[in-house]
């Protein structure tokens, strides 16, 4: 229990807000990507627009903004721009490589809830992952030369894996990197759940149900658990206060169920408890499309997922068109094998599959700012927001668009990463050794 | 197949099978088996033939499409003619035979079929239960006497879909845990209830070897546990297959006395001594290719094609000289560590250095979008000053599979006379937008996007899944 505790009591990670939404105090610069065309994503495109962007934040945009003298112009005729794209199921930061598997900290087994050997690492609250984040990981560059600006990095194993951060993709320290933590807490209601329910789906429901009316107890009965007067609970007392901020609805339940009756089971649980739930991997989502859009619950969609399993037997490729379609939130973010740098193409699979384009940039964009508590910083292009945005050489979503410049927090960031080295390297034969 | 193969080629020099294309493959549907009431062995009867039938249908028109022949450059306002299974024509003059069913293809383009090199649709087959996990025989580190085809499943849903996405045809193989995984399967891509009606007829065997990680992985405990052991593992399987190959080409010469004892696993082997069988090597490291083409030239053999092959642009040099071709992905890495060097411009740096590049899928996700893989790599040259051409992209995904597996003289390209192995596509192959309208493999419509009675379904979706692609 010690060690929990000082993973758990490590105050440093446990409310990084998204107030200091800019990584570091840029010096006063003015920067202005004229004549482009823009998606601020909360409103309707424009053409032969201006991005004023102002001491890391957006300072305007539109067709008439006035351009200061001192303002450093980049040229965005024929150039598409748009807001950073925000991976949101990930393990970004974690281990050296993109998910390498014997380097990874994601899972966090070692040391679980229950002092039962048997459940080790099925319920992990109180565990949160920033620490284990290398801010110089190879994975963060690569990530970023897909337009990718901010990412969920997040533990995935157990009934509750623990908690997952918000980082933006550069940063020489953590601090930087950070840009809120917790983010979610991160839970798994799918068939890898089962054996956290003694073996069934259901239990594994009665199991989370449980450890949020014991997380309610302990708060209401605090003295006397200090005073050993109270029933066993379902989980250390590090573990249920960590869910605290779960029951008041302000940190989102961020829940693996790919099945019908697993979605509706999570909502239903979120309903009763007033939480903020998010669910991810919603094979069967379409089955469940309207009372997602009544629950008001996002569903995180891998656009590659339409082979048909026993844990999602009506998957299909036209999922994400079909939620949208219903008036349900859709975010979009998988597992591509080639890593994050995908995700736009990901959104481009959903339009080839019936999604509509602005709904696509919807989901990589502002979706999930919203559904993780970030949309007053990132997510659209708007005054006052980080200025985190990707200029394209045309439609974002295309094999054959280029990734011209990816700005963070105002900054132009490197395109160099590990593979642009590696073809450096060897791109003509004999290599330069 | 054996017994002609031993019967046929025994005799003849190494260096003369090695230096053919590829076998010739027969164009009709195989002859019936020989009269088998005098075969007093095993090894004497047809070894699990293909019972492959083409489909009578009536010739197809396609008129004003932009089609990517894969033998030449792009042609636009184009139409292709295809009768009896066999593409009749290509070109901008063409006119349309009264019989022919004409489809307007002003906006669509028109490729081959797409050919798989890397997949194991049927034997790591959905819902994924224990009960279709037939892929890795990971019992014995070498096991050159197992066969795909005779774990493929031909009720995978999986395969409805790999349709949807253009494929006609795939090569099956063994997963990776061993060194040496057992025979591929190049099958057409089409509902069936056996394996034996999908099996392309003619097409030669391949052989699934596996480098690196895995097997010394798998059988860590055991060994080989290191890259040295697998190599001795590799040797001393070819080392007793050298003789074995010797005391059999012996007895078939001369057609003495008993003949010797049939051992599968030498079976196989000798047969890749003999230049019959394909050698599929999976294989990430570039150091490590050099080790097999090493190995390759140790026992007298070729291999066909690396696959993964994620350090190939490090040696696309040796692999061009080598003859070999390189199966990769678009731009999977990380995964572990041989995965690590994985950069997106690996297919266009071994374009660049005249190797043969293949994009495969070995996924039965990417299966149904190898024409956006390879618009990925495509690109992700170009971006980076690393010129590609569509007509040499086109070919990764067809016309270089086609020869990996063996079939290059009956498909891969739209050329007249070549298997009407046919996909219109609803825009440009290389845009993410645009998908598969209809699938043509040997001339029968096998999907239609637009048809729901051509759009096939396997048993396991029948009463419990989504519905078909379509939208």
């Amino acid at each position: 229990m010690t060690t929990r505790r000082q993973v758990a009591g490590s105050p440093r990670w446990l409310l990084v807000m998204a107030t200091f939404g800019v990584a570091s105090p840029v010096a006063a610069q003015v920067i202005a990507i004229t004549d482009a065309t823009v998606y601020p994503v909360s409103s309707p495109k424009l053409e032969h627009a201006t991005v004023l962007i102002r001491d890391g934040r957006i300072a305007a945009v539109g067709t008439g903004v006035a351009i200061p003298a001192d303002a450093r112009r980049i040229d965005g005729r024929g150039k598409v721009v748009t807001p950073g794209f925000f991976h949101v199921q990930g393990a970004i930061g974690l281990g050296v490589g993109r998910a390498l598997v014997e380097e990874q900290d994601e899972e966090y087994t070692a040391i679980g809830g229950t002092t039962d050997s048997d459940h080790e690492g099925e319920v992990s609250a109180a565990f949160n992952v920033a620490a284990a984040i290398d801010p110089s990981a190879v994975a963060i560059p690569i990530a970023r030369q897909g337009g990718v600006t901010s990412a969920i990095t997040m533990p995935t194993t157990g009934l509750i894996a623990g908690q997952a951060v918000a980082i933006r993709l550069v940063g020489d320290h953590l601090d930087a990197l950070l840009r809120l933590s917790p983010a979610a807490m991160v839970a798994d209601l799918s068939d890898q759940s089962r054996s956290a329910g003694g073996g069934s789906r259901a239990g594994a429901l009665a199991r989370l149900r449980t450890l949020l009316t014991d997380a309610q107890l302990l708060r209401r009965r605090r003295a006397d658990f200090d005073q050993n007067r109270i029933q066993v609970l379902a989980a250390p007392a590090a573990d249920l206060e960590a869910l605290y901020p779960v029951l008041d609805g302000k940190l989102p339940l961020y829940v693996r169920a790919r099945r019908q009756s697993d979605i509706e089971n999570a909502v239903h649980l979120a309903e009763e408890f007033h939480l903020r739930l998010v669910i991810r991997e919603g094979t069967e989502a379409w089955r469940s499309a309207d009372l997602l859009r009544r629950a008001d619950v996002p569903v995180v969609l891998d656009t590659r997922d339409n082979i048909p399993s026993f844990d999602g037997l009506r998957a299909r490729s036209d999922n994400a068109a079909l939620v949208r379609e219903a008036g349900a939130t859709v975010i979009l973010g998988g597992q591509d094998p080639g890593g994050q740098m995908n995700l736009r193409f990901e959104a481009g699979h959903a339009v080839r599959n019936g999604m509509k384009w602005e709904d696509a940039l919807e989901a990589v964009t502002l979706a999930p700012a919203r559904a993780f508590g970030l949309a007053d910083r990132i997510g659209s292009l708007e005054a006052g927001k980080d200025a985190d945005l990707v200029v394209w050489s045309g439609d974002p979503f295309e094999f054959s668009t280029a990734v011209e410049m990816v700005m963070i927090g105002g900054q132009e960031t490197s395109m160099a990463n590990r593979m642009t080295e590696l073809l450096d390297r060897y791109r003509t034969l004999p290599p330069k050794y | 197949m054996i017994h002609r193969y031993l019967a046929a080629r025994a005799a003849l020099p190494l260096s003369l099978l090695l230096g053919a294309c590829g076998p010739k493959v027969p164009d009709t549907a195989p002859a019936p088996m020989p009269s088998e009431r005098h075969a007093d062995w095993s090894f004497e009867r047809e070894q699990y033939p293909s019972t492959y039938q083409r489909r009578p249908n009536p010739p197809v028109f396609i008129h004003d499409a932009t089609i990517l022949t894969a033998a030449g450059p792009e042609l636009q306002h184009a139409s292709i003619l295809f009768r009896d299974g066999r593409i009749v024509a290509v070109g901008d003059t063409l006119t349309a035979p009264a019989d022919a069913t004409v489809i307007e293809g002003a906006g669509r383009y028109v490729t081959p079929g797409l050919i798989d090199s890397h997949s194991h649709l049927g034997v790591y087959a959905a819902p994924g239960t224990f009960g279709e996990d037939d892929g890795n025989e990971a019992t014995n580190p070498v096991t050159a006497n197992v066969w795909a085809e005779h774990s493929f499943w031909p009720q995978d849903p999986q395969i409805p879909l790999a349709i949807a996405g253009g494929i006609t045809t795939i090569q099956v193989l063994p997963g990776s845990a061993n060194l040496i995984g057992g025979r591929s399967a190049t099958l057409r891509l089409i509902p069936a209830r056996t394996v034996q009606e999908m099996k392309f007829p003619g097409a030669p065997y391949g052989l699934k070897m596996a480098c690196g990680e895995n097997p010394k992985r798998v059988y860590a405990s055991r060994g080989p546990s290191t890259r040295m052991g697998n190599m001795a593992g590799y040797r001393a399987a070819y080392i007793e297959a050298e003789r074995y190959r010797q005391k059999w080409d012996t007895w078939l010469k001369e057609k003495r006395g008993t003949p010797p004892d049939r051992d599968l696993q030498l079976e196989t082997l000798a047969e890749v001594l003999r230049g019959h069988i394909l050698v599929q090597n999976h294989c990430y490291r570039a150091d490590e290719m050099a080790q097999m083409l090493d190995l390759g030239r140790e026992f007298g053999f070729r291999i066909r094609s690396f696959h993964h092959v994620v350090e190939g642009y490090k040696v696309a040099d040796l692999l061009a000289r080598a003859g070999t071709a390189a199966s990769v992905w678009a731009d999977w890495w990380g995964f572990k560590m041989e995965s690590f060097d994985g950069i997106p411009q690996n297919a266009a740096l071994l374009q660049q250095a005249g190797a043969r590049v293949i994009i495969h899928s070995d996924s039965p996700e990417g299966i149904q979008r190898l024409n956006q893989e390879a618009a990925k790599a495509m690109f992700s040259g170009i971006h980076a000053g690393v010129p590609v051409t569509r007509e040499q992209a086109i070919r990764w995904i067809t016309a270089n599979p086609a020869w990996a597996v063996g079939i290059d003289s009956v498909t891969g390209t739209l050329e007249p006379g070549k298997a009407a192995d046919v996909v219109l596509w609803s825009g440009d192959p290389f845009s993410i937008y645009s998908k598969a309208e209809r699938v043509y493999n040997d001339g029968w419509l096998v999907y239609d996007r637009n048809d729901p009675a051509h759009r096939p379904a396997t048993d396991f979706n029948v009463g419990q899944t989504a519905p078909g692609v379509g939208r």
